[in-house]
Parts: C-alpha cells; structure tokens; sequence
C-alpha cells in the first residue's frame, strides 16, 4: 500500500514539475535524479514546488526547508510528505 | 567640502552612536539590530585584519561573502581601511564550481586584487582561480569587534583618502571574461546620493526595506549605501531567503513600516503570484510610499498585477513608481512617479517599429504601453542621440547618452573600454528610447542583451555554451530573450542547428513523420544542452529547440542574426 501510495505522490510531483516547472511535459524524472543540486529546479521555483505540495497534498514545507539538505530527489521529498502526512 | 566614505560614518557613529543602522534580518535567527557604533567596532575588525594582511589603501579587496553581518562589516571594514572593496556574488548550487572558477580567474586577472575575503570552505576555490592574491581572509577568523582608535592611520587610511579616490568597484555582468569593473569615486557617489535623495525627498523618517543582492547596483546603492550615509533605516534581508519566501519581504515592510522599496520588474509578478493570503494576515503595507520598479524592463501590467494582490493590505496605487539607473551613473538617472502617478504613454507599435518614433496612438488595437522612467535627476542631463551621434528631437528613438557629476572613474583596468563608452564627454549607455514632456521611455537596447529577473545575460555566453554539445553544427546556435507576461521578465531561448540530417527533416515535417529515433536524438541533444547552459551561465534554460540545416537566418555578412531568428521562432511556435 505504502509503496503505492509512494508512487501516487512521485508520479504527481513529476508531473507537476515536468509541465509547470520544466515547461517540458513529455520530459520523465527519473525518482532518483538530483532537482535542486543539479539546477533542475531553480531558486525561483523552489516555492512554486512548496504551493503545490501543500495545496494538492496538504503537507507543510516551510520556506527554510527549500534546499537540497531537507531533499533533493523525488524520492526524497515523496518520503518527506508521507511523514507529516 | 571635502569629504570622503569614512570621515562621513566616524561623524554619524559620534553623533548618533545609539541609532539603527541595519536591521539584518536572517533566517532562524531573531531580527538582528545593528547601530552606528556597532557597525563601526564590526568594521573595525576588519580594517585591522586587512592592515595586518599588508593590504595597502588604493588596493582592491573581493567579497564573497553570503548577506550577513561579515558581509557588511568586511565592506565598510575595505572602505575605513582606505581599500576598495568589490562584493561578489557567491557560488550558487545552479551554477557548475569550473564555470565560477573561470569568471573569478577572469575578474582577478583583470582587477589583480590584494586580498580576499571569504568563508574557509571557499578558500581552496580562491586559491585555484587566483594565485597571485596575497591573502586570502576568512571571515570566520576576523576578530568581530575591535573599538576604533581612528588616530591609527595605518589601519583607519581611508580618513585620509581623497575624494576624487575610487571607493569601491561594482561589477556590472560583462561576458566570460570581459567583467568590467565599474569604478566610482567617494565624490561621484555622494554627488549621486544627495541629487537621488532629493528626487525621492529623502526624510529621517523613511525607512528602505531591501532583499537585493549587494553585488548589483541597485542593492548595493539603494539598498545599501545611501540609507547608511544619510542614516535612514535599513532593513535588509538575503535574496536567498526572499526567493523562497517573498512573503517575508511584505512581512518586514509591515513590522518595520517600510516607507521606500526598490524591485525589479520580475519581482512585482513574484510577489503578487507566490504569497499565500494566511501569510499575509495582519500585515499592513500604508507605510510604502514607493515601490521602485528599476533594472529590467518596465511593465504596467506588473505594476497592476502588484497593486491588485496587495491594494487589500494597505498599498497604496500612488506608491508605484519607476526608475531608470545603471552602475556608470552610481545608480539613479531618472526617476518617476511619488509626485504624480507615473505615466503610460501609449504610442503606435508601427510607427515605432519602421519608423523609431513614437507617436501617440490612435487606434487601440495598434498601441503598445509604455511606462514611463520619469525626469533625470538633478545632476544629470540626458540626449537621445541617432546612429551618427546627432541629438533627436522628442518622440524619436534613438540611443541614450548621459552628463552627470556622478559618472564613473572608468572601467577599472580596462582603459579602452572607458574610452570606447563615451562620445565628447557624454556617457553612451547602449539603452534606446525617447524623450517625451521631459520623461524618458526605454524602449530597447542596442546590444543583443538578455535581462532575467533583473540580471544581464550576454547571448554570445550562451551559444558558446551549447557549442560545446556534441552534434550541435558548429557556430549554428542562436540564444535570445522572449518576454514572458506571466514571469514579468525574459526567457531564455536557444535554438540549435544539428548535423543529423534525419532530426534535420523530421523537425520539418510535422509530428506524424516523426521517426521516433530520431526524436530521441534530438531531445538529448536539446537536453545536454539545457543542462550545459544552466549549468555553465547560473540561467535555468528551458526552451531549446533543435532544428535542421539551414534553419537560421544569418546577416549579409555571414553572422547569425538574432533579431530575425528570434521573430522566426516566434512565429514559428505561434502557429
């Protein structure tokens, strides 16, 4: 179940940030690729990452979290959002 | 009156040893207030680490120091020590540690700094991108406070600079190699102050509430320097922390009643798009009685999409206003609104485009809004002039050249790039626009330059980036700006010619032709070049477009022509 659910949140997450942030819907994000060291998503979107996570999947990240200390992969942030889930 | 950058700080720290200077406002940590005195004892430190370091007055000290108290004291610490300071922008995760290496080599080789100051995770970088500094300071092992014995001219020499010395050297962004040092005396900056200070009628109840970085001069003038010379308030925070939470930008203009702001077009559009309405409750924005729109191109509907999200908190319409200004000027040329509100001058998109004059429009549906800059300020007068170097008379574009008492000492190291910048005296800025009712327009630039969120990309940076891909046509690559209303700024394109003659020709005939190998092909190339490019140049690329032989428009004498290529493009996605 967990594993699923795991899924949901990665598949939504790189959809998002495929089309909004990348502004390349057909692009694929591989769960373990670097986002924010790697300049993927940069500064300015950063937040816009945070809107979404909070307004889709109700989970808080607080502005002093947007670094690639808190996470830097979609795997990363996936489990971040299911612990305060 | 003879004055110079440290007499005026001594005298304010005597008189009024007590007031705020700064409030530094940090993440995770409580609003730190700074006064004059602290601010002196702070820099003091580091005055007596740059003597002990054998940095002799005159001599250049790089910052690259993230915004913080080091980074505050180590600049007026260079300044009391009679050095110059040059703050620099620090490594960013976007940006790859080889290509940050190569600008830093690049602007020591030029500038030949005495010392820098930094963090100790930062000094094997130095070490590596400049062997000939003598020292390199960490900021960490700079005794914090030291209470000044200004009698000490050995280490307080910059009480006895001249004021027609250079001060400091602000880096306007110049390609790979080509930084050019903007070199501004103690003189040229007070003539500046004191004529801006005027222009916005500068009172000791105002107070400036800034996120933007030191390194550009914008912040570095408006948020920085002149509040602290004229001893107003200043609230600063980190860009770092406003681009993840531009909420907190309207939060502090509200606790600390914020009466002057100074942004960038882009940022008008960020703020309004990514405040959510809980992290405003309470928060009341009256106290702003400009908000100064200044460094990128101007757009009336930033200004309203600004107003409409924040008008229910308190800002008030008549706060907007515009200014014009670049780091050759020290800051401010012309300055609009606060008195009235600024104009929009609605003129005929055709006649400006075939015929560079702007006329009034007199059909709607072919207008194009401008924002007006504003009057120049005081001490500086303003030309528009014509290819030829003749003055245009109003309504005309041409290229803006400028006179002031404020102008730059030169391009520091770079003589022939001092000279090459002026004609008979006047400054050439490169900016085309027009004079109308005694306001300046811009309505363009002359170079083929890109702003993105206020920041100057040069596109030849970028080409010669994607270059380095593999299967990129050697020399057939074009990068230019495409406005984004959305953003309120630029965005970057990069279209690339390729050898494969097969992507070549699918590109051409539509999706169903599409070999699906051949997509491949191509959506690598495009995306090793997206992350060359963002990697290499600090701009998030996103849209690169692989296209076939022959695909680019090149100029009669062979050069790719970025004008053309970027309508090209333009109509091209739009079908």
């Amino acid at each position: 179940m967990t594993e699923n659910l795991t899924e949901t949140i990665i598949q939504s997450l790189s959809q998002y940030i495929a089309a909004e942030i990348l502004r390349q819907p057909k692009r694929k994000i591989d769960a373990q690729e670097p986002l924010i060291s790697s300049g993927l998503i940069d500064s300015f979107h950063l937040v816009d990452l945070a809107l979404y996570v909070e307004d889709t999947l109700g989970v808080h990240i607080d502005d002093t979290e947007l670094n690639a200390d808190t996470f830097d992969s979609l795997n990363q942030l996936a489990a971040l959002i299911q612990q305060r889930q | 009156m003879k004055q110079n950058f440290s007499q005026i700080l001594r005298q304010t720290a005597r008189e009024t040893p007590e007031r705020i200077a700064i409030y530094l406002l940090l993440n995770r940590l409580p609003d730190r207030a700074i006064t004059f005195g602290e601010l002196m004892c702070g820099s003091a430190g580091y005055s007596h680490a740059l003597a002990a370091a054998g940095v002799r007055p005159g001599e250049v000290v790089v910052l690259i120091l993230n915004h913080s108290e080091d980074l505050v004291y180590a600049f007026y610490g260079a300044v009391l020590h009679g050095a110059i300071p040059a703050i620099m922008p620090f490594l960013t995760e976007k940006l790859s540690p080889d290509y940050y290496r190569a600008s830093l080599a690049a602007l020591f080789e030029i500038t030949s700094p005495a010392a820098v100051i930094t963090y100790p995770e930062f000094v094997e970088e130095v070490g590596v991108a400049g062997s000939a500094i003598r020292s390199v300071l960490v900021s960490s092992q700079v005794s914090p406070t030291v209470k000044p014995d200004y009698s000490d001219r050995e280490v307080f020499a910059g009480l006895d600079r001249s004021p027609d010395d250079v001060v400091l050297l602000q880096h306007s962004s110049g390609t790979t190699g080509l930084q050019k040092g903007v070199a501004l005396s103690h003189k040229a900056v007070f003539n500046q102050i004191e004529s801006y200070a005027e222009a916005l009628r500068l009172i000791s109840d105002d107070t400036v509430v800034s996120w933007l970085p030191l390194y550009h001069d914008m912040g570095l003038i408006a948020g920085f320097i002149m509040p602290i010379l004229k001893r107003i308030p200043l609230v600063l925070m980190s860009p770092f922390d406003w681009v993840r939470a531009p909420y907190k930008l309207m939060q502090a203009i509200s606790n600390y009643h914020g009466t002057l702001c100074w942004l960038p077009n882009f940022a008008y559009n960020f703020c309004a798009q990514k405040v959510r309405p809980r992290d405003l409750e309470g928060i009341d924005l009256s106290s702003l009685r400009a908000v100064i729109n200044c460094s990128e191109p101007m757009h009336w509907k930033s200004h309203q999409a600004f107003l409409e999200r924040f008008q229910p908190w308190g800002l008030r319409p008549e706060a907007l206003a515009t200014c014009y200004a670049m780091a050759e000027n020290v800051f401010a040329v012309t300055q609009g609104g606060l008195d009235k509100p600024v104009t929009q001058d609605r003129i005929d998109q055709h006649a400006l485009l075939t015929r560079q004059a702007a006329e009034p429009a007199q059909d709607d549906r072919l207008a194009v809004g401008l924002l007006s800059a504003g009057r120049p300020i005081r001490n500086t007068r303003l030309r528009v002039l014509d290819a030829n170097g003749q003055d245009l008379p109003d309504r005309r574009v041409g290229e803006i050249a400028l006179l002031s008492d404020c102008m730059l000492t030169g391009y520091y190291h770079r003589p022939d790039l001092t000279e090459k910048a002026f004609l008979d005296g006047w400054y050439l800025t490169g900016d085309l626009g027009y004079l109308a009712g005694g306001e300046l327009y811009i309505t363009g630039r002359k170079k083929d330059l890109i702003i993105v969120g206020g920041k100057n990309i040069y596109p030849q940076d970028l080409e010669r980036l994607a270059n380095e891909v593999e299967g990129v046509h050697p020399g057939r690559v074009v990068a230019f700006g495409i406005f984004d209303e959305q953003a309120g700024t630029e965005e970057v394109v990069v279209v690339a010619e390729v050898d494969d003659e097969d992507i070549g020709r699918t590109e051409h005939d539509g999706r169903t032709e599409h070999d699906s190998l051949e997509q491949g092909k191509a959506d690598a190339i495009a995306e090793e070049i997206r992350q060359r490019v963002t990697r290499g140049s600090d701009v998030a690329l996103r849209y690169v477009k692989i296209v076939g032989r022959n695909w680019l428009l090149k100029t009669s004498s062979g050069k790719i022509a970025r004008q053309a290529n970027h309508d090209k493009y333009l109509q091209e996605t739009a079908l």
